[in-house]
């Protein structure tokens, strides 16, 4: 649909979804400049489960909005699929949030007067698909993560769980290339993260590409790299084969 | 129609515009006032003109009249005028003939000669304006006759005492027989009834209905060879002798219906000129044509709707200024619904459709609840008022309604520009 789609296709496991190339995004505060993220390189295959760790302010919201799409580096360059984010404009950007990115908020970030099943047909419509299709891909997500029989309800009837359970079936009802999750869980007490994690552990299985942001470690536990930013650079990525951040620890 | 993608906006529009109800209702009042007057304003002012046009038809749109007037140095002179002097001004015998013979596209031309008389039949007696004309007058000025025939050309050749009476005053003079045949004495004179009008219905002018129910008619060449040239007027003791030939002469022009107008304009324009050339000295007629004083009357309507269209437009700009102001407020308030439409995959024209249709929606609503009440109100005025008439034409409430619509566009266009320009980083972290 976009110029930028096409090198997003394809089914190869070990093809590099997304490479940051010496990426920077500098916010220019009156005289003094800050480096939110300052020289990041990074590759990320396609089915990977990644954890982003960092201290607040370390530069980890940052690199996820860049990822998705709704940002642009200030330098560097951003391959998404081999293509150079920098050249594609507002719309193309726009479609590929909608066609290949998902995203999962701390807030959840769903629409207050929208239902529950208007709220996952949104970015449906933004497609352009037939209504039908549409509502009935929400219904099946809406029963996947077990809220079918919600669906006319408002967010504000809802529990927090109940919401973010909402805004993951939204960010899969386009079947995205990318999920990125931005502290997904930080908002839920500890049952209700654990349902959440499960959700996405799920989509990991089935082979989708998942970014997470987190600040806990036992929910970076469950990735299977961990990038740990510090100051807006890259610290180190653990590789964690055996899903033990401990074990590679030291 | 609610199934397209347009459809979807527009719904969505509703929802947005039901979660604030009262504001949304607030908002909607500024149009719905604005598109209440125009409606009502074009209504008022298309009942002034159209009562307008229906005064002029009557008196015929393709006529010209003269009527005879006192010059104002004789109303001067009449002072100190010895008692017995004689005034003599007014439209002449040979204008009439120098009508007829010079100027072109003209149909009939009506001489008409009006005598104050003491018409008497037997012990009863009435005042009466004696009109002395030709054949044809009837048709120019509208009359019917009841029984009996209007005035013939050999009645003005012979100058025959013959008398066409009005429908009241034929009953005044004759209430138990039927007039035509009789014989009736205009002050000194005896003249036959040969016809009677019949009575004026509603409809007709002030004028036409006073002619229909107590003139009567006779011949002018009777009038003259009966009467003399000159009348006399008794008016607060004053005794007055005027010589005047014709009181008035209606000119009716012909032509098609396209050339009429054209016709009539060039036809006033040759009768001044010949008129002025013919009474040099003194002004004592005057020229009234019922088109021009239409023409004039229209152009007053249009622009009285001008203004009047012009402070209708201003309270509509106001209505929008007030929906503007409050989509700002709505784009504001709706953030972070912005920033989560466009991570979803909206585009900056989504956006823009979204809240440009809801600005739309509101204006359309405020301006289609603007149109009822316009409508309601003029039909109420019309009922109401004796003194004022309201025409509603469509035109009027789809011209209300489609500006109401561009109210919408046009100060819709800014605030969905702004919520289109948010940076969605910037929309997410929205509180
Ligand atoms: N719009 C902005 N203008 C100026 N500075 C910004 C802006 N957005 C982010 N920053 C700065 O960039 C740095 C990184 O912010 P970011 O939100 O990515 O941190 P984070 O790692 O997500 O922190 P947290 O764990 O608290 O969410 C911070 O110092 C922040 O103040
Ligand atoms: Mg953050």
């Amino acid at each position: 649909m976009t110029h930028a789609a096409s090198p997003l296709e394809g089914d190869d496991e070990s093809e590099i979804l997304v490479k940051l190339d010496g990426v920077e995004r500098h916010y220019q505060m009156g005289t003094s400049t800050v480096r939110a993220l300052d020289g990041v390189d990074l590759e990320i295959r396609r089915g990977d489960h990644w954890a982003i760790m960092g201290r607040s302010g370390s530069g980890k919201s940052t690199m996820l909005n860049l990822l998705g799409c709704l940002d642009r580096p200030t330098g560097g360059e951003y391959y998404l699929g081999g293509t150079p984010v920098s050249t594609l404009d507002d719309d193309a950007l726009s479609e590929i949030r909608g066609e290949r990115i998902g995203f999962v908020f701390q807030s959840f970030n769903l629409i207050p007067q929208l239902t529950v099943l208007e709220n996952l047909e949104v970015p449906l419509f933004y497609q352009g698909g037939a209504p039908a299709v549409a509502r009935k891909r929400a219904e099946e997500l809406a029963a996947r993560v077990g809220l079918d029989d919600r669906l006319d309800h408002r967010p504000p009837e809802l529990s927090g769980g109940q919401q973010q359970r909402v805004a993951i079936a939204r960010s899969l009802i386009n079947d995205p290339l990318i999920v990125l999750a931005d502290e997904a869980t930080g908002n839920l007490d500890s049952n209700t993260e654990m349902e959440i994690l499960e959700l996405l552990d799920d989509l990991a299985k089935e082979g989708k590409t998942i970014i997470l942001v987190t600040h806990a470690e036992e929910v970076a536990e469950r990735a299977r790299k961990i990038l740990i930013l510090v100051d807006g650079k890259v610290d180190r990525i653990i590789e964690n084969s055996d899903h033990s951040v401990a074990a590679s620890k030291n | 129609m609610f199934h397209g993608p347009l459809g979807r906006t527009i719904r969505l529009g509703i929802t947005n515009l039901k979660l604030h109800l009262l504001r949304s209702i607030l908002t909607g009042l500024g149009i719905l006032f604005g598109v209440a007057a125009v409606i009502l304003m074009l209504a008022i002012t298309e009942g002034k003109s159209e009562t307008a046009l229906r005064q002029f038809r009557e008196l015929g749109s393709n006529t010209i009249v003269i009527v005879t007037k006192k010059p104002p140095e004789m109303e001067e002179e009449q002072q100190s005028a010895s008692f017995f002097s004689v005034q003599d001004y007014g439209i002449e015998y040979a204008d009439c003939d120098a009508i007829v013979k010079t100027l072109p596209a003209v149909k009939v031309v009506v001489p008409v000669r009006t005598i104050p008389k003491l018409a008497r039949r037997g012990p009863r007696t009435a005042s009466v304006p004696v009109f002395g004309t030709v054949p044809g007058y009837d048709g120019i000025a509208g009359l019917v006759l009841r029984e009996g025939r209007f005035l013939a050309r050999r009645d003005l050749e012979r100058k025959n005492n013959y008398a066409v009476l009005g429908a009241k005053i034929a009953r005044t003079l004759f209430p138990f027989e039927t007039p035509v045949g009789k014989t009736i004495r205009l002050g000194t004179e005896s003249f036959r009834v040969v016809g009677v009008l019949s009575s004026p219905d509603q409809a007709s002018s002030s004028q036409a209905a006073t002619l229909a129910a107590d003139a009567v008619l006779v011949p002018v060449s009777a009038a003259r060879a009966f009467f003399g040239e000159t009348t006399t007027k008794t008016t607060g003791g004053a005794r007055e002798i005027e010589a005047i030939e014709l009181h008035t002469v209606r000119i009716e022009v012909e032509g098609t219906q396209e050339e009429l107008n054209a016709n009539v304009l060039a036809t006033a324009r040759a009768l001044r000129t010949l008129m002025k050339g013919r009474h040099k000295k003194k002004e004592d007629y005057q020229i009234i044509v019922p088109l021009e004083l239409l023409q004039q009357q229209e152009e007053q309507a249009r622009n009285w709707q001008i203004v009047l269209g012009f402070i209708a437009g201003i309270s509509l700009v106001i209505g929008g200024i007030g929906i503007m102001n409050v989509m700002l407020a709505t784009v504001t308030e709706r953030t972070r619904e912005i920033g989560i439409r466009r991570a979803l995959g909206a585009k900056r024209k989504h956006i823009v459709a979204q809240f440009l249709v809801e600005t739309i929606v509101l204006s359309c609503g405020g301006g289609l609840a603007g149109v009822l009440v316009g409508v309601g109100g003029a039909t109420l005025i019309d009922y109401a008022r004796d003194d004022v008439e309201a025409i509603i034409r469509w035109e009027f409430a789809l011209l209300a309604f489609s500006v109401s619509a561009l109210v919408g566009m046009v100060f819709g266009v800014y605030p969905a520009w702004r919520a289109a320009q948010m940076d969605p980083v910037e929309a997410l972290r929205h509180e």
